[in-house]
């Protein structure tokens, strides 16, 4: 089938968020759409899918003008979209949540149960997807879930798959996987939309890329266009990926993390006798699929979690049994993986967000007396110093973009003092240009003698900024390596391959290795 | 792993429409919003005030329709409505309308009151005849029916800003009318000072109480909400059971359930003399509201709170206690309550009875709701509900409107605070953010 977007325009108040786009898929193509985050993609995506009216365009299909006005009406086109968060029913099989709203029904409405697996066995062999319809969606991992949301769609006749920054949840070798699967719904004809923000995905997999920046196409490329010029596309100027960064010259040990170990109530061990020191001056990257006890570490190094056993020292100071206000005061810097849930206040104004955690401290508190006059001069100066784009300091701030929120909590952690920072996921969904924000000042604090962990599920950010690289997988610490290692060898051990050389060697430093650091210089 | 990515978070529900509304997050700021936008916010669609102040007034008139219809003379009326239909829409305004002009002037104040006060001969006369009082009767009730809304009004809505829903009130209050009841006619003192130390016990009845139900949510996690409606019950039946023996509060020689009067020194001075009932009591409960606004947005106390209130996680990772919090607010919502039990024994009723609370525990959810849990908005909804309750008398008296009515208006009026939607659909207004449809949508079904 061919699809054809023609002067689509979508706006929300005053904000136009699509602007007279201009798309067309051609059957048996995979067609990219490649910006960044609040650049209309989803919007656009939601459109075609029927959850948005667009205010001005139509959607053609095969040369015919159509209207959406439900998912249900795109659905029974042939439209199929696998959303960035999956809509599964955890508790139900496989089966059972495919066959989900379009149930057949023997006599007596009595459920075709044994119709719907075969179903399912049959899409998921022809098209290798290979996914048990009998198997309980909770128990799935990530990648398999997706999956059984493409059967979803195929089952529903889709010959125009929409995916949603699919390969955001997944692993290097659960993205090969997809791919394979997305090539080989290609070959038999159907058409797919892949969003993403992902330059080198896209190059990979697109068969045609179209940029999209601030509600505009802006260009469309060959999947052959250069990485940096598909970046300065989405952005609109020129960008610098790497991070340009030094040497990095190891102090002291400041972060000393001895045999951690963190138990769930259920009792599942999630960080298991986890070791590991980071020194001034250094970046420690901890590599990892996500949920394989990253979240967990950095909640039990902030005192979140209670440790079941090990030893975390700060300096020498014992911070193992320390309540979490008693860790910031003793120097860490937290940035934390969920900033929405975890390190704003939504509703609280940004100058109150900037105290989060210093409220309770001179200039800002004398007494129990809110000093509101020094909050008030506090987030100005912040809010000029990172940069925080926002209309004033008293706004809500739920209602800056991700980017600015991280600058926010940046501003608030490091306006402290501090010896250690602790960053999860620090650029997650976040635009290039945050993200070039966030890594500056991330090695800016190496440089000034901060001991720095990051955690981070993208491979591409632990190369720019790790001195010194940690694979966790399922709970534990598979090695330890210099950022000049391949990233095959960091796979391995993301899946679980071991270190030929366990044991305290493995988790001694080698400040010496990292000389040749990837975009050092550039 | 699975439960992280299949189900939506619910603690961040409006972070999370935040995040995916649409485009609202963009570098260059959000779209210019110019001062006559500003207004049209706050005055048209400003989501609570204007809604709230459309609930009162769809309340009122359904409370109107609903005196009007049934009322044997206006059904009579309607029954010839083809021959009179003139005479029947007129019985029905003139029920409706009359019920709420009765309860206007037994609450704010009565022409016939002021009329009579000017053919008075001179101002002597006038204030020694009980004639200057007469005209400030109404609105001195009004205060003192407010009173111990507002105080118990106030119990409900600090846990409210902390993300505490406190049912529990009525508990509170009981807690707090025992303590202040027993010192009230148990102990002798001089005569200010029995009324400070009767306040203050009330406050530590009704603290304790409080402090109960946080201790069991910060230790074991026990949902407020559940305890606090059990511990209604169980103050209610100790009442019950305090008053029923004469060696523990009941008063001596009767058989009913009452305690002994408390002692003159006890009672709270009233402010403008003997004969308007207005007390020291409805002082007490503005200078709480004052404090607590002071506390919620001047203390480090209060920013607390709030953070609990507003993102409990956010505020465990900046280091707050939010166990010790909750403790705290609880204690202190307890003390408001036992403050309001206080007021009504100390101030009107001056006896301890098996239903003395009636049903302020209740009631103070209702004033907290519709003053948006602000000290300001729960002084006003508590003047508002005390009108009404000071009015009602007097409209049953002259017009035969049961009192219920009042409740029924009450019941409305709570209705519509609690379904904004409803409100805005029936007088079309626009959802509050300007993509309000698209951060629905995309909230239904990206989050």
């Amino acid at each position: 089938m061919e699809l054809e977007l023609k002067g689509i325009t979508k706006r929300f108040g005053s904000l136009v968020a699509n602007d007279r786009i201009n798309l067309s898929v051609a059957p048996g193509q995979v067609h990219a759409l490649l910006g960044e985050n609040g650049a209309g993609k989803t919007t656009l995506m939601n459109v075609l899918y029927g959850l948005l009216q667009p205010d001005e365009g139509t959607i053609l299909l095969d040369g015919k003008a159509t209207r959406f006005h439900s998912p249900k009406d795109a659905i029974s086109a042939g439209i199929g979209m696998v959303h960035q968060h999956f809509m599964l029913v955890p508790v139900f099989t496989v089966a059972e949540n495919v066959t989900l709203g379009i149930e057949e029904t023997r006599r007596l409405g009595l459920l075709d149960r044994r119709k719907t697996r075969r179903d399912v066995l049959e899409l998921s062999h022809r098209y290798g997807l290979e996914v048990d319809p009998d198997a309980l969606v909770e128990n799935l991992p990530v990648g398999i879930q997706q999956r059984v949301e493409i059967v979803k769609a195929l089952v529903r006749e889709a010959t125009v798959l929409i995916l949603d920054e699919p390969t955001s949840v997944l692993t290097p070798a659960e993205t090969n996987d997809l791919f394979r699967i997305i090539r080989r719904l290609k070959d038999s004809g159907t058409s797919i939309v892949f969003i993403s923000h992902k330059l080198k995905e896209v190059q990979s997999i697109a068969d045609t890329i179209t940029v999209l920046r601030r509600g505009q196409v802006v260009g469309e490329r060959p999947p052959s266009a250069t990485e940096d010029e598909l970046a300065s596309l989405m952005v609109g100027r020129n960008v610098q990926l790497r991070v340009s960064k030094t040497a990095a010259k190891p102090g002291e040990v400041v972060l000393d993390v001895a045999d951690l170990t963190v138990a769930h109530q259920t009792g599942r061990v999630s960080v298991n006798g986890v070791s590991f020191q980071v020194r001034a001056g250094e970046i420690l990257g901890v590599a990892g699929v996500q949920g394989n006890g990253q979240t967990e570490l950095c909640e039990a190094l902030m005192g979140l979690l209670p440790t079941v056993a090990g030893q975390v020292t700060l300096d020498g100071h014992d911070l193992t049994r320390a309540t979490p206000a008693q860790r910031l005061r003793a120097g860490v810097a937290y940035v934390p993986e969920d900033r929405q849930a975890d390190g704003l206040v939504g509703d609280f104004s940004v100058a109150d967000n900037m105290v989060l955690d210093t409220y309770n401290t001179p200039p800002f508190a004398s007494g129990i007396n809110l000093n509101l006059r020094a909050i008030a001069a506090n987030a100005a100066e912040r809010v000029q110093e990172f940069d925080v784009r926002t209309t004033s300091t008293s706004t809500p701030v739920s209602t800056l973009s991700g980017g600015n929120q991280q600058k926010v909590i940046l501003a608030r952690e490091l306006g402290r003092a501090h010896k250690v920072l602790i960053a999860s996921q620090p650029t997650r969904g976040l635009d290039v240009g945050s993200i070039e924000f966030v890594h500056r000042r991330i090695v800016q604090q190496r440089d000034e003698g901060v001991a720095v962990l990051i955690v981070s599920a993208e491979l591409d950010e632990i190369y720019s900024l790790a001195d010194r690289i940690a694979v966790m997988y399922e709970g534990r610490i598979t090695g330890f390596r210099a950022p000049t290692v391949p990233a095959e060898e960091l796979g391995r051990l993301m899946a679980g391959g071991s270190d030929e050389t366990p044991g305290p060697s493995g988790a001694e430093p080698a400040p010496s290795a990292p000389t040749a650091i990837p975009g050092a210089g550039t | 792993m699975s439960d992280q990515v299949n189900s939506p978070d619910p603690a961040t529900p409006e972070t999370k429409a935040a995040k995916a509304g649409p485009d609202q997050a963009d570098d260059r700021g959000r779209p210019a919003y110019g001062l006559g936008q500003a207004f049209r916010d706050t005055i048209l669609e400003g989501r609570t005030v204007t809604i709230t102040v459309l609930a009162f007034i769809t309340a009122f008139v359904i409370g109107g329709l609903l005196n009007a219809f049934t009322n044997t003379t206006v059904l009579h009326a309607w029954g010839n409505f083809f021959s009179a239909p003139g005479h029947a829409i007129a019985a029905a305004w003139d029920t409706a309308v009359g019920a709420y002009v009765e309860m206007f002037e037994g609450s704010i104040v009565n022409p016939h009151t002021v009329a009579a006060l000017f053919q008075q001969a001179s101002i002597g006369a006038a204030i020694h005849d009980g004639y200057l009082a007469a005209v400030f009767n109404p609105l001195s009730e009004t205060c003192v029916q407010a009173t111990p809304l507002i105080l118990a009004g106030l119990a409900v809505a600090l846990p409210y800003r902390a993300g505490l829903f406190n049912i529990g009130a009525q508990s509170q209050f009981i807690g707090g009318i025992i303590v202040a009841t027993f010192l009230g006619y148990g102990v002798s003192l001089p005569p200010f000072v029995h009324v400070v130390v009767c306040v203050i016990g009330g406050f530590v009845g009704g603290a304790a109480i409080g402090w109960i139900v946080g201790e069991l949510k910060a230790r074991t996690g026990a949902h407020e909400v559940i305890t606090t409606i059990m511990a209604n019950y169980i103050m209610q039946y100790f009442l019950a059971y305090l008053l029923s023996f004469g060696y523990l509060m009941q008063a001596p020689h009767t058989t009913d359930e009452i305690t002994a009067a408390i002692a003159g020194n006890a009672h709270l001075p009233h402010l403008f003399g003997p004969s308007l009932r207005i007390n020291a009591g409805f002082l007490i409960a503005l200078a709480c509201a004052a404090g607590l606004w002071w506390l919620l947005t001047r203390t480090t106390t209060g920013f607390e709170f709030r953070s609990i209130g507003r993102n409990p996680s956010a505020a465990r990772v900046a280091g707050i206690n939010v166990e010790r919090n909750w403790v705290l607010v609880m204690l202190l919502a307890g003390g408001l309550a036992g403050l309001s039990g206080a007021a009504v024994v100390q101030g009107t009723d001056f006896t301890l009875n098996f239903q003395s609370y009636g049903t302020y525990g209740i009631d103070a959810i209702t004033v907290a709701l519709l003053g948006f849990g602000r000290p300001l908005g729960v002084v006003l909804a508590g003047l508002l509900f005390g009108a009404m309750k000071a009015g009602a008398p007097l409209m049953q008296a002259a017009t035969g409107t049961p009192v219920d009515m009042v409740q029924v208006l009450e019941a409305v009026i709570v209705l519509f605070v609690a379904a904004p939607l409803l409100i805005r659909a029936m007088f079309r207004l626009r959802a509050a953010r300007g993509g309000g449809v698209g951060g629905v949508m995309s909230r239904g079904w990206n989050a």
